[in-house]
């Protein structure tokens, strides 16, 4: 097993680093699995990530919801407080270790919320400068009606904080999501460019968006090794 | 009276009023006598008639106890861990500070961001980060710096515990596996930081290598200072240097 190449990166570790961001119900989740899934089969060494919280802020968060504690600075300090243990506990070793790190949502999720909710975009960057640029980030790009749409048809219930409720933007839940998701699309919109988003048109066919991920994932694979150990099991990786 | 000012960034649902509180902050390391002069004056703040609220580090309601929870643990990393330092002070910053300040209080700090600074940068932060990332933090009208050697604070450790603290000795930094000569070197890293920030910041440093009185009296001369022209608030408000510990440096007052 050879060293893994380490020019070719942005970030300069051995691993590769691909970021799936965009609304809710964008479909990027899905995707993430997907990938991991593909890659996996074809023998890549894969760790897959969520932006989920750790017990320790989700806890957090409750109390201080429950005693109205969280202001737009403390809400945004204890996410990048959770972003950087999950990032100093598991995407950081893997990444060094040369694997392929997946994140369904990374720190493009903390800059757009943040910013809804009023934050100091620079300072909010500043704070999740520790965190790598990717090698490619996708930006699920869905119109805010859809998102809803697949929201209510998941029956997933809708968060006081999902739904920005904590901005006052409207006392109705579903009126206040449509608008905190369009104040997030905004964000999202404006980093683009800035951030080098491979911008990806998520209102298609799970099928058709999921090829067009391959085409683009394939080139970054170029040289990048296999886990010999892994390969030698079923051979699904001819596709 | 003035207006709420923070060192960079805004922080979003400050008051835009003026306001009449103070804000003091005494700094410096364990065994620096920070505690015992921080009540001292809390004492004689009150007896002048001046309201005193006393604050401090790792007292927020919101992730006081957590911290406390994650320290025992050693299971965080040092980004997390510094973060994790930064919400509690928000948290007391924009829950209790301002609200107290506004309401016309002295607010005593009994250490602020300087220490969380300091602490950040020794395990990895850069300076800049660091600055950045407490850019929020609301100036204070004084901050006084009390100055000891490490000796001092060694034996002043050793009397109080009668063992030394493993964070207070850097043991999470493996800089040495003997807790002595960890602690030397944590402590010393730690006066660097402090030492940079005492221009940036303009400290006011003072030799804590004294009597908690003789640092008191030195202390209560700085702090009149802050209560003396309330009419006339705007600038004046220099960096002076009492007493030099370390090598003097020539500031201008």
């Amino acid at each position: 097993m050879g060293a893994p190449e380490r020019r070719s990166t942005v970030h300069g570790q051995p691993g590769r680093l691909l970021v799936f961001e965009g609304l809710d119900g964008s479909g990027k989740s899905t995707q993430a699995r997907l990938i991991s899934k593909w890659l996996g089969a074809r023998g890549y060494r894969v760790f897959f990530t969520e932006w989920n919280s750790s017990e320790l802020v989700s806890e957090t968060i409750r109390r201080g919801k429950k005693k109205g504690l969280l202001t737009p600075t403390t809400f945004s300090l204890l996410h990048a407080t959770d972003f950087a243990d999950r990032f100093e506990r598991h995407i950081l070793p893997p990444l060094r270790a040369g694997y392929i790190v997946i994140c369904d949502r990374y720190v493009f999720t903390a800059f757009v919320r943040d910013a809804a909710r009023g934050c100091d975009p620079a300072w909010v960057r500043n704070m999740y400068s520790f965190a790598p640029t990717p090698d490619k980030t996708f930006y699920f790009r869905v119109p805010v009606s859809i998102s809803l749409q697949r929201k209510i048809a998941s029956r997933q219930k809708i968060s006081y904080y999902e739904a920005g409720m904590d901005l006052g933007l409207s006392q109705d839940l579903i009126e206040s999501y449509e608008r905190f998701q369009s104040r997030l699309k905004r964000e999202y919109e404006r980093m683009a460019s800035r951030d080098k988003f491979t911008v990806i048109a998520a209102d298609r066919p799970v099928e058709t968006v999921h090829a067009e991920l391959r085409r683009e994932i394939r080139p970054l694979l170029e040289g990048f090794p296999t886990d010999a150990l892994l390969t030698h099991e079923v051979d699904v990786a001819a596709v | 009276m003035r207006r709420f000012s923070t060192y960079g960034s805004p922080l979003p649902g400050l008051p835009r009023e003026p306001f009449r509180g103070r804000l003091i902050v005494i700094e410096g390391s364990d065994g620096s006598g920070r505690t015992t002069e921080v009540n001292l004056l809390k004492e004689w703040l009150e007896i002048q008639g001046h309201p005193v609220i006393d604050t401090g580090l790792r007292r927020s309601t919101l992730v006081a106890e957590k911290i406390d929870l994650a320290k025992q643990g050693h299971t965080l990393g040092a980004t997390t861990m510094a973060l994790f330092y930064a919400v509690d002070f928000a948290d007391q910053l924009e829950n209790k500070i301002v609200p107290a300040l506004a309401a016309g209080s002295t607010v005593l700090a009994d250490r602020y961001i300087y220490t969380l600074m300091a602490r950040a940068i020794v395990r990895g932060a850069s300076r800049e980060w660091a600055q950045k990332l407490y850019g929020f933090a609301l100036r204070p009208d004084l901050v006084v710096l009390l100055d000891a050697k490490t000796d001092i604070l060694l034996h002043r450790a050793i009397g109080k515990y009668g063992s030394l603290d493993y964070w207070e000795s850097g043991m999470d930094l493996s800089i040495s596996p003997d807790r002595f000569d960890s602690f030397y070197r944590y402590q010393e890293r730690i006066h660097a930081e402090f030492d940079w920030m005492v221009d940036a910041y303009g400290f006011h440093r003072v030799d804590a290598n004294r009597t908690a009185s003789q640092v008191h009296a030195d202390v209560r001369r700085i702090v009149q200072t802050v209560y003396k022209d309330t009419s006339a608030d705007a600038g004046a408000r220099a960096s002076r240097t009492v007493f030099t510990a370390r090598a003097p440096k020539a500031e201008s007052a």
